[in-house]
């Protein structure tokens, strides 16, 4: 046993920077997560496939025929399910988020582990349900006949920003839950008021001719941003920086991502030391 | 900064300190902080640990031992890094496992199979080792029929079983192990110093917190007393343990003189020493004690100083804990004046009445009217009941059955 003595310097957020058991540590806790979200469920995994799809058939046949807020909108069912899937994956990874480390309590109490796992496994969870819904999603567009473009190449792009993002905000929410447990209950009214101020339901253009500064300030939260890039790239909606009206304008909404993601960081690895006593 | 350890050093904290900041007025919700801006929290500042310095050896088995609140596993946390310290310095020697509030945080609702794969993780293992081994921990810990019973439908015991077993498969260099023998049956704790023995023969190193003084003097190298936060002594196990004992019985104030004095020598603050003690019965010295028998304990004490009405306590202890105590101060005759220089031996006899088992005694000499403790030992070896058919409670009471008819029943009034 020659083993090489090392200092103890107690929680942090990311650890001794051992990536390897990093990763394993979200994977595991991930997995496990996913695997009790269906416990005792006779359809099991098929949920997470049936759930999605016939939510947005409902939504689909509401606002395509009942509402018709998508008149005259070319490909509108497939961009509103698609901002549908991106808007859930936040929502699921921030609502998730917020509890996460207290909901994570006994093993934060136990065992010495580097903190940020916790709502990164969260996060991880919710990216795999937005894989799957992906597919759903996959399977509305080839039914409705959009034709396949060289710009879906590069809709990783927003889809990896949107994840980064999602996490921040997770980190965020789950650093400030442990001290002030009203987190909660605000979180989830911001994210009605969000579902909201985002052209989900609606396209951007019926804001624009409302208001076309108005639709502007919509487009800097990146949630908003990143849906209206990922349509211009699935379906050829308009791209996001023609929807602002100049490209410099970009650098608005991706500010706000990169500010809110690094605070989230930063709030997170203040109070992972102390995360476990704080419970 | 103090340097690295040496090479033969497993564990080392030099001037360790923790504070909790413990609020006086609960402000956990912002509405509070936005209704009082103003007003500044207040804390209420608890030492948890202070100065704490110490060194343990590869292979060796170190015992931490204090009264409740003495800060052992605040001490036990800052080194598994669940907590950060905030003063000192400490460092391990290889991979560590900790075995903390009985559990290494395992998610009730989770089936035993996953929660053995998420702490195998990480307690240090990849996913794939945990499902390598996963195997032999269900099996150590005799729980292989319950794989797929989700933990909260798992009794205390069981749980407990599954922790441990999950803590020794992981192949750490370093065990912190806080108060976990006191639970499970006595096959499992039997299992349990089987592989821990084990483990130290292999060169792992254990630290081992626990309120067992039996234990403490059977299983550990070396131990460290703690009270309030602050090492009181270092050394080995019999006097560490003996230590406790006094720390226990003392008053507040002599507390205070035991752990200002830091050296035995304080043992004996009054000129009693406890020569022996040892158990007795008709023939002798003896180990063993048969069920029935008339049976004693002894100590045998010299007076330095003379005394008048000292008290002579024994402390009979079981393997779960469980105490039986005699002292002389309930007899309705007195001790008597002893001259100093005097030799004596109190001897406590009894008609054994315990169960099968083993025993350790301990012998105290105190002043009378619940007054200092003058010296204190325990016996060198324990003493075994043998005989059959345990009961499983603390005390075989001598007993007849009667049965007879029952005379007719009268209806108490408010019944009718």
């Amino acid at each position: 046993m020659s083993a090489e003595a090392h200092r103890v310097r107690g929680p942090t957020a990311l650890g001794d920077g051992d990536l390897r058991r990093f990763w394993n540590l979200t994977r595991t806790l991930s997995a496990t997560d996913w695997k009790v979200r269906f416990y005792g469920s006779a359809l099991g995994y098929l949920w997470s496939l049936l759930r999605p799809l016939m939510l947005f058939g409902i939504v689909y046949f509401v606002f395509s025929y009942v509402v018709k807020a998508g008149a005259g909108v070319e490909d509108y069912g497939v961009m509103l399910l698609l901002a549908m899937i991106l808007y859930f994956f936040f929502s699921e990874a921030t609502v998730a988020g917020v509890t996460s480390m207290v909901d994570r309590e006994s093993l934060l109490r136990k065992v010495g582990f580097p903190r940020a796992v916790v709502p990164l496994a969260v996060a991880l969870v919710a990216a795999m349900n937005l894989a799957l819904n992906l597919v759903v999603l996959a399977v509305f567009v080839v039914a409705s006949g959009v034709q396949p473009r060289w710009t879906w190449l590069v809709l990783p792009i927003p889809l990896a920003l949107l994840l980064v993002f999602s996490t921040g905000v997770a980190m965020l929410l789950s650093a400030l839950y442990v001290p002030y447990r009203d987190v909660r209950p605000i979180w989830e009214v911001v994210l009605q008021a969000l579902f909201y101020a985002t052209p989900i339901l609606y396209p951007i253009e019926l804001l624009a001719a409302h208001s076309p500064t108005l639709a502007k300030i919509a487009l800097c939260n990146p949630i908003a941003a990143l849906i209206q890039e990922s349509r211009h790239l699935l379906v050829g909606a308009p791209s996001l920086s023609d929807a602002l009206g100049s490209t410099a304008l970009v650098a608005a909404p991706l500010a706000i991502l990169v500010g809110m993601t690094a605070l989230g960081f930063w709030v997170f690895d203040r109070m992972a030391p102390r995360a476990a006593e704080e419970l | 900064m103090t340097d690295r350890p040496r090479d033969d050093v497993a564990v080392q904290a030099t001037g360790v300190a923790k504070m909790f900041r413990l609020p006086t007025e609960q402000v956990s919700t912002l509405k509070e902080r936005f209704a009082h801006p103003m007003r500044r929290q207040r804390f209420e500042i608890l030492r948890a640990l202070t100065d704490v310095s110490f060194e343990v050896g590869r292979g060796e088995v170190f015992g931490i031992i204090g009264r409740n609140g003495s800060g052992k596993s605040t001490l036990m946390k800052c080194l598994a890094g669940i907590y950060r310290a905030d003063a000192g310095e400490m460092w391990l020697r290889g991979r560590m496992a900790p075995f903390i509030e009985l559990g290494v945080g395992f998610n009730p609702d989770l089936t035993a199979h996953d929660n053995v794969l998420v702490n195998g993780v990480m307690l240090g293992l990849t996913p794939d080792q945990a499902r390598e081994r996963y195997g032999s921990i269900m099996e150590f810990a005799e729980l292989e029929e319950f794989a797929e019973l989700k933990l909260k439908n798992y009794s205390s015991g069981m749980n407990v079983r599954l922790a441990f077993s999950v803590m020794v498969h992981v192949d750490a260099d370093v065990l912190l192990i806080d108060e976990v023998l006191a639970v499970g049956d006595a096959a499992f704790q039997q299992k349990c110093y089987e592989v821990l023995n084990r483990a130290r023969d292999d060169g792992r190193t254990i630290l081992l917190v626990t309120h067992d003084m039996p234990q403490v003097q059977r299983f550990c190298d070396r131990a460290m007393l703690l009270d309030r936060g602050r090492v009181v002594l270092i050394g080995e196990p019999r006097g560490v343990a003996r230590q406790y004992t006094q720390l226990n019985f003392a008053s507040p104030s002599e507390r205070e003189s035991i752990v200002r004095a830091h050296a035995p020598s304080t043992l004996e603050p009054d000129g009693v020493t406890i020569l022996e003690a040892w158990a007795q019965n008709l023939l002798g010295p003896t180990t063993l004690f048969e069920p029935g028998e008339r049976s004693g304990v002894v100590m045998r004490v010299r007076f330095l100083h003379a005394a008048r009405e000292p008290v002579f306590v024994f402390t009979i202890e079981d393997e779960r804990g469980g105490r039986l105590v005699m002292s002389s101060e309930r007899q309705s005759h007195a001790t008597g004046e002893h001259p100093a220089g005097a030799e004596i031996d109190i001897a406590a006899i009894f008609r054994n009445h315990l169960p099968p088992g083993r025993y350790w005694v301990s012998a105290t000499v105190a002043e009378p009217d619940g007054g200092r403790v003058l010296a204190s030992r325990e016996i060198g070896h324990s003493f075994v009941v043998t005989g059959s058919g345990a009961t499983g409670g603390t005390m075989d009471l001598p007993h007849d059955f009667s049965l007879t008819a029952a005379p007719p029943t009268q209806q108490p009034a408010h019944e009718r």
